[in-house]
């Protein structure tokens, strides 16, 4: 079986260039496959694990175009493997994420105040247990097409995250936090649902940020971009 | 310079982050990856504390159990403080806004984990540790708390004189260079050593125990090294973990003519030696069975389980069995600190799995170390707070970080004879076989010899990939070198320790032996001896 990696290095101001390896094909994960290729063919190989079972979020890249972990990614013959979109390669398949993290300090995606204790129903809890399964992997980051028009862009995991926040009963600051999305947040996603596939954890980021505007909207504010001309806040929404 | 700086990021090193700043400290945190990225994520099944709802749990039932569990090893006091501290630290974690799962009078539920008498592990699906984590990530940026990531910590910076701390050395990953990290005092929280046992561990791969071997290095002391606890139930072949929360339900043990074996709910040790025998003795194969739970149940309690199972063994648990081995998960011993959390050193903490406060003794209980994060994460964090506001000391000794950037250099410049990577998986097996659920003192000598055969070795060992920027093999090689520290003195613990107890089972001394071993096993950079009040 043969993988063909994008390899990429700041040291040798190589470009991203595609390397061949050979394996021997038995039923793995991509993850085992890069593992034994640094560890038998070529130690200089870059990517980044930890958990392997899927909730760390370290091995996101693409394959074939397409998002995934490796450590839930069995390849196939001929595969093209790549670092994600949207943030900087550090080298091979490691891109550095602290940028892409700032956003969820933008969003304000966290509990404002910490209140008394508040009872939660299983269906209040329900609401936002989806969104809390985020593992910040960075993949719904990766194929999202704004960051071509604004690198500001608040994003979906952060988004998500947000709403994870803002649907909660227990929180207690909701204008704060709907406050933080409206520049380069959700008002700036174009709906593409380019991110919805490729979660992992089946989180679908553009039904949150639809949920924010929805919020949003009953909270006074408007969509800048309904009044054309007066606000330019890039990419036009549909 | 910092007054508090915490190494590691998961769930220790952020609560003692929130706390060490809510106590009027600056704070940085630095990790070797990602605060979301740690091993605290993949912690499944719950977070004990007896909350009291329904049944007839106390907080002294709690500690009971806890107290029990440890075997002799563990301390009254720190298990007090852990299980007094428990529903306060629920509570709080519940204020914060982690997503516990509740019952259908709107509290939050509970679940009985292995060796506990009630229903007391607080859960989140099976994400609990993942839920918990990201949590305590947010609220560190409400806080402005700042990460310096993807630094791999090297030393701890000392003044010579009178072994006080003045800060840490650490190398940048995403730029090659070492870094020096001043602070009055510094946390440790950078998880246990499991991964010693390379791939027969539930464990994150760098699971490598960099902390405790740094901590050492830099003359703390370590305790109860010796004392691993295995998980009954991973998936055979990948080592994954599947929850005790599966057993909790319900789940069965079988073996391969299907029938059952063993009690489903006894303590790990216990029925991690009990899988074992049936897997050398007995029918050589053991099954975990959850498919009388339902799918309904499964997807809801369980729904990481069923995917990782699918994934790594091809089986569908809803209506096939899984097939299971004990391996490393959760090691106990650690930096030994006291009950302000603070090491041998002056200045320098240590909290969560890295460290040793005497509250699983023997035998850590599910659900126990999640809570142990949140109680002393809190205690290690205002301590540190609090001794770097009384300290005047400073300290301009650049001594550590010249040589580690010479040291650092030098693997850069140098040929590599023999290949590290053969030696780690060599290290895994050796362990797994000869220092593991059960142990015996011939076995354990050849181990030994085995280790510092590959100890000699290590002046042929380095890296390949000479690279600057974000060298992964070097990082490997530094972990694999902590391992080979932390190896031995595991091994002289388990030698020295002649009775079982808890997760060491020796098989050659089968019983317990208060008389001579009701004593903590003791290590320094120098010699292992046995001391400490329990």
């Amino acid at each position: 079986m043969r993988v063909h990696i994008k390899r990429f290095s700041l040291d040798d101001e190589i470009k991203q260039e595609s390397v061949t390896y050979e394996l021997e094909a038995k039923e793995q994960t991509l993850l085992a496959i890069l593992q034994e290729i640094k560890s038998t063919q070529d130690s200089s190989l870059s990517f980044t694990s930890s958990c392997r079972s899927s909730v760390c979020g370290s091995c996101a890249m693409r394959v074939n175009g397409v998002e995934v972990l490796a450590c839930a990614y069995k390849p196939k013959d001929g595969d093209v493997v790549e670092p994600l979109k949207n943030m900087p390669v550090i080298r091979d398949l490691v891109v550095d994420m602290d940028k892409a993290l700032t956003c969820n300090t933008k969003a304000a995606a966290f509990s404002s105040k910490n209140s008394k204790n508040i009872a939660l129903s299983p269906d209040d809890e329900k609401v936002n247990e989806l969104q809390s399964d985020c593992i910040l992997c960075g993949s719904c980051y990766s194929a999202c097409p704004v960051y071509e028009s604004n690198e500001n862009f608040i994003g979906p995991f952060a988004l998500t995250r947000s709403w994870r926040y803002v649907s909660d009963k227990r929180e207690q600051d909701v204008d704060q936090k709907i406050e933080a999305i409206q520049k380069d947040g959700i008002w700036d996603c174009t709906l593409c649902n380019e991110c919805v596939p490729v979660c992992p954890q089946g989180i679908a980021p553009k039904q949150d940020i639809m949920m924010l505007r929805s919020k949003s909207g009953v909270m006074g504010h408007i969509d800048p971009n309904m009044f054309g001309g007066g606000l330019d806040f890039g990419t036009p929404t549909f | 310079m910092v007054d508090v700086l915490i190494v590691g990021a998961g769930g220790a090193g952020l609560v003692a982050a929130l706390h060490a700043k809510a106590s009027g400290a600056s704070v940085k945190v630095i990790c070797k990856s990602y605060p979301t990225r740690s091993q605290t994520c993949m912690a499944q099944g719950g977070i004990n504390a007896a909350l009291s709802h329904g049944d007839e749990d106390l907080v002294e039932i709690h500690a009971q159990d806890t107290l029990k569990s440890s075997q002799g090893l563990g301390s009254k006091e720190a298990i007090d403080m852990l299980c007094f501290n428990g529903v306060e630290a629920v509570e709080w974690l519940d204020r914060i806004g982690v997503p516990f799962s509740r019952t259908s009078d709107n509290k939050i539920a509970q679940r009985r984990l292995g060796g506990a008498t009630h229903a007391r592990a607080c859960y989140a699906q099976d994400y609990t540790g993942l839920k918990i984590l990201h949590t305590l990530y947010d609220q560190c940026n409400r806080e402005g708390i700042e990460f310096c990531n993807e630094r791999f910590l090297l030393n701890i910076m000392t003044q010579e004189s009178d072994l006080h701390v003045s800060g840490v050395t650490a190398l940048n990953i995403k730029t090659g260079e070492v870094e020096s990290y001043e602070a009055k005092s510094v946390i440790l929280a950078t998880g246990g050593y499991s991964r010693l046992y390379d791939r027969h561990s539930t464990n994150a791969t760098n699971s490598t125990g960099d902390g405790i071997a740094a901590a050492l290095r830099a003359g703390a002391k370590l305790s109860d090294m010796e004392f691993v606890q295995f998980h009954p139930t991973a998936l055979k072949n990948s080592s994954i973990l599947i929850s005790e929360s599966a057993r909790g339900a319900g789940g069965h043990l079988l073996d391969k003519n299907h029938k059952r074996f063993t009690d489903e709910l006894a303590p790990r040790d216990k029925l991690s030696q009990a899988i074992l025998k049936e897997l050398e003795d007995g029918s050589g194969e053991v099954f975990l069975d959850i498919r009388h739970l339902g799918e309904k149940f499964i997807d809801e309690e369980l729904p990481q389980e069923r995917k990782l199972a699918k994934l790594y063994e091809n089986i569908d648990p809803v209506n096939e069995l899984i097939p299971i081995k004990p391996v490393a998960h959760y090691t106990m011993g650690g930096i030994e600190v006291d009950n302000s959390s603070q090491t041998a050193l002056k200045g320098l903490f240590g909290v969560g799995e890295c460290a040793n406060h005497n509250v699983h003794g023997a035998n850590r209980l599910g659900g126990n170390s999640l809570l142990e994060l949140i109680v002393f994460g809190k205690q290690a964090g205002e301590n540190a707070a609090k001794y770097a506001k009384e300290s005047t000391f400073t300290c301009k000794s650049k001594r550590v970080f010249e040589s580690d950037k010479k040291s650092i250099d030098a693997l850069r410049d140098f040929e590599v004879e023999i290949d590290f990577y053969e030696k780690k998986r060599a290290i895994g097996e050796l362990f797994y076989r000869y220092v593991g659920i059960k142990r015996n003192e011939k076995e354990l000598l050849s181990a030994l010899d085995e280790i510092l055969k590959i100890k000699d070795e290590l002046c042929k060992m380095g890296i390949r990939d000479k690279s600057q920027i974000y060298n992964t093999n070097l990082i490997e090689f530094l972990e694999f070198k902590n391992i080979l520290e932390i190896g031995e003195v595991v091994i002289n613990s388990a030698i020295k320790r002649k009775e079982s107890r808890g997760a060491h089972f020796r098989e050659d001394k089968p019983f317990q032996d208060d008389e001579n071993f009701a004593l903590h096993t003791i290590a320094d950079n120098k010699s292992i001896s046995f001391g400490g009040e329990i």
